[in-house]
């Protein structure tokens, strides 16, 4: 367990752990990672860009060469016409030179291209990368959000970027630390509610809000008693209030739709 | 198991290439600790290019968790010896 692989593996997670430990808004670390990706999207898209220029710079280049070349092909002719061979062969001989360079510069020229193929293909790749963690990290902010205005509890969780890791390590965590804290939310509503609980965080109801909420339960429980027994007695007020659909149906059950399910 | 190219993706790798892989990921570490520059930028070229060519790129939108993790083509020597170094890879 030595090789740089595991290495960087072992301590993305030791450090994914250890960001868990530490309260940190989730939200922030995923803004984060993206701002990383477009910042590395840029950097594709500069390289593309500066490909692109150093392959038209080659373009002139082998264009002044070509028209040297056609001047010394004619400059040969006119010294051939003219009687003088000796010219002509050197004016050929310059043009050969000429052609060497212009072959070299289309080797370059062609590789250059192929660079500039694959950089364009991978920044598009990288667009929809960045694209789909957008929309992904948007969705878990949103989730989170709602998730953290029900509990109202400070409980918070972290995730690790793609610039420290590793994107899915990262969205995993936040989602799983999302559904988990979506779970408690339920379970510290019951307790806080009950009075089992003290409120850490200090956002506990007041006396009042507590009473308020104890009233509303216990009318829930009032509601639900006179629902049975108006099933029980065959017919019911209760439904015609709430367009009740069918006699048989005895699986309403108002109170089991607990704020944190509505999202 | 799946393998991430930082800033290139991950690729999903049979374990038998393992050991493969390992020779040259325990000759990089070696390199990475000597200050072996040339020696570095050569052993993870071919690293890299080894898990490329034995391992099937997962799709873009694939989201799992990497086991393993190989510093971008183009990261330096004095770069992953930080990303290693005791500050790791999380700042603070």
């Amino acid at each position: 367990m030595s090789g740089v692989m595991k290495r960087m593996g072992m301590i993305f997670r030791a450090k994914a752990n250890k960001a868990l430990d530490r309260a940190e808004d989730p939200r922030e670390t995923l803004d984060y990672s993206y701002q990383k990706q477009l910042e590395l999207l840029q950097k594709v898209r500069r390289g593309v860009a500066d490909v692109a220029t150093s392959r038209k710079r080659l373009e002139l280049q082998l264009n002044q060469l070509q028209q040297q070349s056609t001047k010394l092909e004619d400059q040969g002719r006119k010294a051939l016409a003219l009687g003088r061979e000796d010219l002509a062969r050197e004016a050929l001989s310059r043009r050969a030179a000429l052609q060497q360079q212009v072959t070299d510069l289309q080797t370059q020229h062609a590789t250059l291209q192929g660079e500039e193929e694959k950089l364009t293909l991978a920044a598009q790749r990288l667009q929809a990368k960045v694209d789909a963690f957008r929309t992904k990290k948007e969705t878990i902010k949103a989730t989170y959000t709602a998730a953290q205005a029900q509990t109202r509890i400070g409980e918070a969780f972290s995730g690790i970027s793609e610039e420290m890791g590793d994107v899915g390590l990262a969205i995993q965590r936040a989602e799983d630390k999302t559904a988990q804290l979506q779970a408690r939310a339920g379970a510290i509503d019951e307790l806080l509610a009950s009075g089992a609980l003290d409120d850490p965080t200090g956002m506990a109801k007041d006396d009042i809000a507590a009473e308020l909420d104890r009233i509303s339960g216990g009318t829930d429980v009032e509601l639900e008693l006179q629902r049975m027994k108006a099933e029980l007695a065959g017919g019911s007020p209760q439904q015609a209030i709430e367009g009740g659909t069918g006699q048989g149906q005895t699986q309403q059950q108002p109170q089991d739709t607990p704020r944190f399910d509505k999202q | 198991m799946i393998v991430r190219i930082m800033g290139e993706g991950q690729v999903q790798l049979d374990d038998s290439h393992l050991v493969e892989l390992n020779k040259l990921d325990d000759e990089l570490l070696e390199e990475m600790e000597s200050g072996d520059e040339a020696g570095f930028r050569r052993t993870l070229g071919a690293l890299l290019d080894s898990v490329r060519r034995l391992g099937t790129p997962l799709p873009d939108d694939a989201l799992e968790p990497s086991e393993l993790i190989l510093p971008s083509p183009d990261a330096t020597l004095d770069e992953v010896r930080q990303m290693l170094g005791d500050e790791g890879l999380i700042p603070g």
